[in-house]
C-alpha cells in the first residue's frame, strides 16, 4: 500500500525526518504516533508526494513517489490536520467541487453525495453553509470529502484533535466501518486511546525517527510493566520513599503523582491500605505509558 | 523539492480547468455585487474626469478627451481586475482558506493551480475590460468595429498583470505587503503609462521608464483601436505583453513552488 525506506528530509540545517522506514499492509489501520514536532505531518507530506525527500525510497499504491504522486493520489483520500473546506460553498457543493479535482463528472459525483452525507451524519445539511456547521460537523464533512473518490488508502492527520467526546466516538465508529469495508488507513495522532482503539499497528515517532513499531499490545508487553498504580494525595511522596521504592519495578514522580509500574501489583496494593490516604488508581498499562516512557515527559511545543 | 526541480518548465494541462471552474462557481454566487464593485470605480473616474476635465480641454491626441480617457480606462480597469484577483483573492485561497492545500491533496499539481489562478485573474479582466468597451459603444464614444479586437487583448493584458500579481502573492507574508505593490508599481504605472494624458507630455526620462512598463504597451494597442485605426507596430506591443505574461507566470510558479512544495 505504502512503503517508505530510509526517508530523510531537512529544512535548512534541521533534519525533521531522519531515516524513516514504514510499511503499510492492505486493509490495516496504521497509527503514526508522536509528540508535536516529531515529524508526523512531514512524513505524510512526503508519502503523498507534496514534498520531496532528500533521500530514501517511497512507494504509494505501487507508484514511485514523488515522480508519479499525482497518479497515486487518484486512489488516496486525505483528511488534513486543519479543516480546509471551501467556505464559499455549501456542504454538497464542497463535495461536488472536490470530486471534480479527481476528474469525476458531476453525474458520477451526484449519487455519492447523499451516501457520503449519511455516512458523515450530515443528512439534511446538503445546502448548509460551512460557517453554520459545528467543529465536529466540519470534521465529518472533511472525512466525507476525503472519501469522494472511493479511495483505497485514507490518510488522516490528527482526525479528532479539538473534538468533543461525542464527535470523537462518531469519527472512530466511522473509521472502523471503513476498515471493515477493506480500506487501508494511515492516521497520525497524539491520543493514545485513539491509537489503541483503532490501530492494528502503530509506530512511535520522535525527533524524526521511528523509535518503536508493532501492535499496541506488543509495544505494551515489550516496553512496559503490565500494571500501573498511580498514587497521589498528601502522603504519596512519603509512601514512595518508604514502601514504593521497594515494591515497584519502576517508579516515576510527576508533580504530586507517583507512577508505579509493576509486574506483581498485589505487593504494591498491600502497602497502600484502603485507598483513602494516599489515594491511588490501579489500572493496566496502556499505550500512553509506553509513549511517555519512550518519548519522555518533557513538554513539546 | 530539490533546488533544480523548482525551475523545471511549467507542466501545463487542461486539468487547470477544474480549479478555474471552482473560482468561477464562487464568483457566480456574488456576480452582481462583484461586477458593480469592479465597474463603479473606473466608470466614475472615466465619466467624471472625461466630461468634467474634458470640457476644459481641446481635443487630445485627435479625439475628445473622454474618448482618449476611455481607452486608458479599459486598460486601467483590466489591469486592476487581474491584479486584485491575483493578489488579495489568490492570497486568501493560498494562505488563509488553504484552498490550494486541499486541492493539492487530490490528483492536481501545483502547476495546475497556478495556471488556473492566472487564467482566472485574466478572465475577470476580460469581464471588466469588455464592460468598459460596452460603455464606450453605449455612449457612442467609438463606432469602430476594430474595438472588438479589444476583447482578446483584455485577456492578454489580464494574463500579464495576473502573472505579475502572483509573483507578489508568492512573496507576500501578509495582505499588507500588497500595499507596496500598489504604491510602488500600480499607481506609478497609472500615472506614467498614458491612462490620463499622452506619455509625450512627460519629461523625457519618464518617457523612457514608461516605454518598458507593460501598461504603456496595453494602451498603445487599445487606444488606436478605439480611435478606429490599426495600432502602429502592434506586433511589438503584443510581443512585449506576451513576454511579460510568460516571464511573470514562470517566476510566480517558481516562487510558489518554493513556498509550498519545499
Amino acid at each position: 500500500m505504502l512503503s517508505l525506506q530510509g526517508v530523510r528530509k531537512s529544512y535548512g540545517n534541521r533534519e525533521v525526518v531522519c531515516g524513516v522506514d514504514l510499511e503499510l499492509r492492505a486493509g490495516e489501520c496504521f497509527g503514526l504516533l508522536g509528540p508535536n514536532g516529531a515529524g508526523k505531518t512531514t512524513t505524510l507530506r512526503l508519502a503523498l508526494g507534496l514534498s520531496d525527500p532528500d533521500s530514501g525510497v517511497i512507494e504509494l499504491l505501487d507508484y514511485p513517489i514523488p515522480q508519479r504522486a499525482r497518479e497515486a493520489r487518484v486512489r488516496v483520500g486525505v483528511l488534513p490536520q486543519l479543516d480546509n473546506l471551501d467556505p464559499d460553498f455549501t456542504v454538497a457543493e464542497n463535495l461536488l467541487v472536490y470530486g471534480r479535482y479527481f476528474g469525476l463528472a458531476a453525474a458520477q459525483i451526484a449519487p455519492r453525495i447523499p451516501e457520503l452525507l449519511q455516512f458523515a451524519g450530515l443528512e439534511g445539511r446538503a445546502d448548509s453553509r460551512i460557517q453554520t456547521l459545528s467543529g465536529g460537523m466540519k470534521r465529518r464533512l472533511s472525512l466525507a470529502r476525503a472519501l469522494i473518490n472511493d479511495p483505497d488508502l485514507i490518510v488522516l492527520d490528527e482526525p479528532t484533535t479539538g473534538l468533543d467526546p461525542q464527535a470523537r466516538h462518531l469519527i472512530w465508529e466511522r473509521l472502523k466501518q471503513l476498515v471493515a469495508r477493506g480500506k487501508t488507513i494511515l492516521l497520525t495522532t497524539h491520543f493514545m486511546d485513539e491509537a489503541e482503539r483503532l490501530c492494528h499497528r502503530v509506530a512511535v515517532m520522535d525527533n524524526g525517527r521511528i523509535i518503536a513499531q508493532g501492535t499496541p499490545r506488543e509495544l505494551i508487553a515489550r516496553f512496559i510493566e503490565p500494571a500501573v498504580v498511580e498514587v497521589f494525595g498528601d502522603t504519596a511522596q512519603a509512601w514512595a520513599d518508604e514502601s514504593g521504592k521497594l515494591v515497584c519495578d519502576r517508579l516515576e514522580r510527576i508533580g504530586e503523582t507517583v507512577f508505579c509500574y509493576v509486574r506483581d501489583d498485589n505487593r504494591v496494593l498491600a502497602t497502600l491500605g484502603n485507598g483513602e490516604e494516599p489515594r491511588y488508581l490501579h489500572r493496566r498499562a496502556n499505550l500512553e505509558d509506553v509513549f511517555l516512557k519512550l518519548t519522555g515527559r518533557d513538554l513539546r511545543d | 523539492m530539490g533546488y533544480a526541480k523548482l525551475f523545471v518548465p511549467p507542466r501545463l494541462s487542461p486539468r487547470f480547468f477544474h480549479v478555474w471552474r471552482r473560482n468561477f462557481m464562487v464568483w457566480r454566487k456574488l456576480a452582481i455585487p462583484s461586477m458593480l464593485g469592479n465597474l463603479a470605480d473606473p466608470m466614475l473616474y472615466m465619466l467624471g474626469l472625461g466630461y468634467g476635465l474634458g470640457s476644459l480641454l481641446p481635443q487630445v491626441d485627435g479625439t475628445p478627451y473622454i474618448t482618449f480617457l476611455a481607452a486608458g480606462t479599459v486598460c486601467y480597469s483590466t489591469m486592476n481586475s487581474a491584479s486584485f484577483e491575483a493578489l488579495y483573492s489568490a492570497f486568501s485561497r493560498m494562505q488563509i482558506q488553504k484552498t490550494w492545500d486541499a486541492i493539492l491533496n487530490t490528483p492536481m499539481g501545483l502547476d495546475d493551480v497556478v495556471l488556473a489562478e492566472v487564467v482566472w485573474a485574466a478572465s475577470k479582466s476580460v469581464l471588466s475590460g469588455t464592460a468598459i468597451v460596452v460603455i464606450i459603444w453605449v455612449l457612442g464614444l467609438s463606432h469602430s468595429p476594430l474595438t472588438l479586437w479589444i476583447v482578446p487583448l483584455t485577456l492578454l493584458i489580464g494574463l500579464t498583470f495576473g502573472g505579475l500579481g502572483l509573483v507578489m502573492t508568492a512573496l507576500a507574508p501578509t495582505y499588507d505587503f500588497f500595499m507596496y505593490y500598489f504604491t510602488l508599481v500600480i499607481t506609478p504605472m497609472v500615472l506614467l503609462c498614458g491612462v490620463f494624458f499622452p506619455i509625450a507630455q512627460l519629461p523625457l526620462a519618464f518617457q523612457y521608464v514608461a516605454a518598458v512598463l507593460p501598461l504603456t504597451h496595453a494602451i498603445a494597442l487599445v487606444r488606436p483601436l478605439v480611435q478606429d485605426h490599426i495600432p502602429s507596430a502592434w506586433w511589438l506591443h503584443v510581443a512585449v505583453l506576451v513576454a511579460y505574461a510568460i516571464v511573470a507566470f514562470y517566476v510566480a510558479l517558481v516562487l510558489i513552488r518554493r513556498r509550498l512544495l519545499t
